[in-house]
């Protein structure tokens, strides 16, 4: 899978999770412009994908991602590993 | 229905879960909760919340900032009186708790040293919330370290971090014992059950500060939530069972009662057996047991007479075995028993009877029992739906005050008048104001009363202990004694003075003795305590829910006058000027008359 076929997969569990139906993401998106994306709703984010790809973070990992597309790249890199 | 979603769907859909909940909120009662945590306590707060509001709560949290539990409980507690919590749940963590003092040439005077003063720590927390806010509090007690230093030792050494925990869970236990308002949280067992390995996240823990993983996190929601369900009194009260497959194996009517697997014979007479017990234990610690059975009665009570069958006929109090459908049996165990719905677990094998109830009755509990008998009690205990808060006298005599009343009725058709009958009984009561050996019983039976409530007001223990103080109120109880045995504290009817007015905030009357003129009893004692305050009328009300029918017009047969009437209720009072008693049947008691005899 390539980044934008990533990204599509997360919108829908952004979108629950966040619960806003209509949020669109693209590789540029970042936490600060998402309504409601603070720390408490990143937890949930991560296990949600976490489960969904059956991977686990290492400490560290998340700490140098600045955008979704970062996370997609991260998924991939997981999931290749 | 909650429970069948994974841990992975309520988080993923929590937000939306919980704004449908709030969009149907009907007759949701607030519940205002604050929880002060050494740990990140959001996501076990927002898994709490989906749990509760399926339970038909509307909660409410506050939360300390991370690990501020003692600074909001001890140092500056304002912020949280100005909350009002109803429930504290204290969710510290071992990592919290102060052992690292203990260095590994510890001796025993040290290790209980520490173990003091960790415990004297935890009791300046509940000490100062029993002063501040005075209301129920959940403290969990801690799981065992995941790697103890000295390997197995860690459990014997003084310098164990193990035996540290294990110390001071024992000293939490003992403290609560002591506490009516103190509920611990079995941390400990709960993730022994889960398995450490699936229980700790550290990642988790030095990310977010939550040591927990996601389905840990659930446990301890599902265990919060089981808790507080308690102490407003959501327990179940009674357990339905089915009898071919389910508490013995073989359909009694074909292989026909000899041949029916219980006993030791055969690991599946065994394992029949061992729910057998299961259920008598329950039974034990005032769990109502039923039969539901599709059978011709006399052929289903010969399983009972089986020399191994540990349940005997004596220990039901409801026996319904015939051809009707499941769900309407359900109903006329229900009614007989003068219990709600909502009080019912129903087990059997067989799906297709556990699909009917649970759509015919949402309000009966019918867990996905499966058909292997060996799961069944690990399976029920996993559903929490049993959790008491503490065990009261009344629970532990419960069952058998059930059967004296099958008597009562049985020997009441003996009798052509009435009268004549409640005589035979001998009754006496004994009511008084509270008095603080009974605020536990009181405190459950005003939470869990459903039917003989006139305005089905709750109060938590905390609360009941307050009135119990205040020189504004007359709360009364009532316990009733007869020829077959204690009824043990049934009635409550609490009084607020207003002026030469008594407003009747609640009155309420156990269903197990209904119509034996125990009101009239009760309304007796209170004008003339009433009377002697100087207090000239009383004022009643009657607000109507979906199971308090049966006394809209209790006001009316005590002899109130109606004073209005409207969708929300009515409004009934009494000159207590021209009140005449009416007791004729029972002898009244008040401890502070019995004393001078």
């Amino acid at each position: 899978m390539n980044n934008t076929e990533i990204i599509a997969e997360l919108q829908p569990i952004f979108a629950d999770i966040l619960d806003l139906p209509d949020l669109r993401l693209t590789a540029k998106t970042t936490a600060p412009e998402v309504e409601g994306w603070d720390s408490l709703a990143h937890i949930n984010l991560v296990v949600a994908i976490e489960k969904h790809y059956k991977v686990k973070f290492a400490l560290g990992e998340l700490q140098d991602l600045k955008n979704v597309g970062d996370m997609a790249d991260l998924i991939i890199r997981k999931l290749g590993a | 229905m909650l429970s069948e979603l994974s841990v992975e769907d309520l988080l993923r859909k929590q937000k939306r879960l919980r704004r449908q909940f709030l969009e149907n909120q009907n007759g949701m009662r607030e519940l205002r909760i604050a929880v002060l945590g050494g740990v990140t306590t959001a996501e076990v707060v927002d898994l709490l919340e989906l749990l509760l509001l399926d339970a038909g709560f509307r909660p409410v949290f506050y939360q300390s900032e991370y690990n501020r539990y003692f600074e909001d409980a001890v140092l500056e507690p304002e912020k949280l009186v100005e909350f009002r919590p109803e429930i504290v749940y204290v969710h510290t963590h071992w990592i919290n708790a102060r052992n690292n003092r203990l260095g590994a040439a510890a001796t025993a005077a040290e290790l209980q040293e520490a173990v003091a003063a960790e415990l004297a720590r935890y009791q300046e927390i509940w000490n100062s919330l029993h002063q501040t806010v005075g209301c129920n509090i959940i403290q969990n007690n801690f799981e065992t370290p995941p790697v103890g230093l000295l390997g197995n030792s860690d459990c014997v050494s003084d310098s164990g971090r193990t035996r540290f925990i294990w110390e001071l869970n024992l000293a939490f236990s003992n403290a609560a014992s002591k506490d009516p308002k103190l509920s611990i949280q079995d941390l400990n067992s709960l993730a022994a059950m889960i398995g450490h390995a699936q229980w700790y996240d550290w990642t988790r823990w030095f990310s977010y500060k939550i040591p927990t993983t996601p389905e840990a996190s659930l446990a301890i929601a599902r265990s919060t939530a089981a808790i507080i369900g308690a102490i407003f009194g959501k327990s179940k009260k009674c357990l339905v069972l089915d009898l071919d497959n389910t508490l013995w194996g073989g359909v009694i009517g074909d292989v026909g009662p000899a041949r029916i697997e219980i006993g030791k014979e055969t690991a599946l007479a065994e394992a029949y057996t061992a729910f057998q017990q299961y259920c008598l234990d329950l039974r034990g610690r005032g769990v109502l047991l039923a039969v539901c059975s599709k059978n011709q009665e006399e052929i289903a009570r010969e399983g009972f007479a089986h020399p191994d069958s540990v349940l005997k006929l004596e220990h039901f109090s409801a026996f319904k075995a015939n051809w009707e459908p499941k769900h309407q049996n359900i109903q006329a165990i229900a009614t007989e028993l003068n219990l709600g719905l909502d009080s019912f677990v129903f087990i059997d094998d067989n799906p297709a009877e556990r699909a009917l109830v649970r759509a015919q009755l949402p309000m009966v509990l019918t867990p996905e029992v499966g058909s292997d008998v060996s799961l069944y009690p690990a399976i029920l205990q996993a559903t929490r739906c049993l959790e008491s808060v503490r065990l009261s006298k009344e629970d532990l005599e419960r069952a058998d005050a059930y059967a004296a009343n099958a008597a009562r009725a049985s020997s009441a058709a003996k009798f052509a008048d009435y009268g004549a009958y409640l005589d035979s009984l001998q009754m006496s009561a004994e009511i008084d104001l509270f008095s603080p050996v009974y605020l536990d019983r009181i405190a459950q039976l005003i939470n869990k009363t459903n039917q003989f409530n006139l305005t089905t007001r709750r109060f938590t223990y905390a609360e009941v202990e307050e009135m119990s103080k205040s020189p504004d109120a007359i709360p009364l109880y009532g316990k009733l004694t007869d020829s077959f045995g204690d009824n043990g504290l049934i009635s409550i009817v609490i009084g607020r003075r207003d002026g030469v007015a008594l407003h009747l905030d609640l009155w309420l009357m156990s269903c197990r003795v209904l119509k034996r003129e125990m009101e009239l009893a009760m309304l007796e004692v209170l004008v003339e305590r009433a009377g002697a305050c100087g207090i000239e009328r009383l004022i009643g009300y009657y607000y109507p829910t979906a199971k308090n029918k049966m006394v809209e017009e209790h006001y009316g047969q005590l002899g109130f006058s109606l004073e209005s009437s409207t969708g929300e209720g009515s409004i009934w009072s009494l000159n207590i000027a021209g009140y005449v008693p009416r007791t004729r049947h029972i002898a009244i008691l008040q401890k502070a008359a019995a004393a001078n005899l």
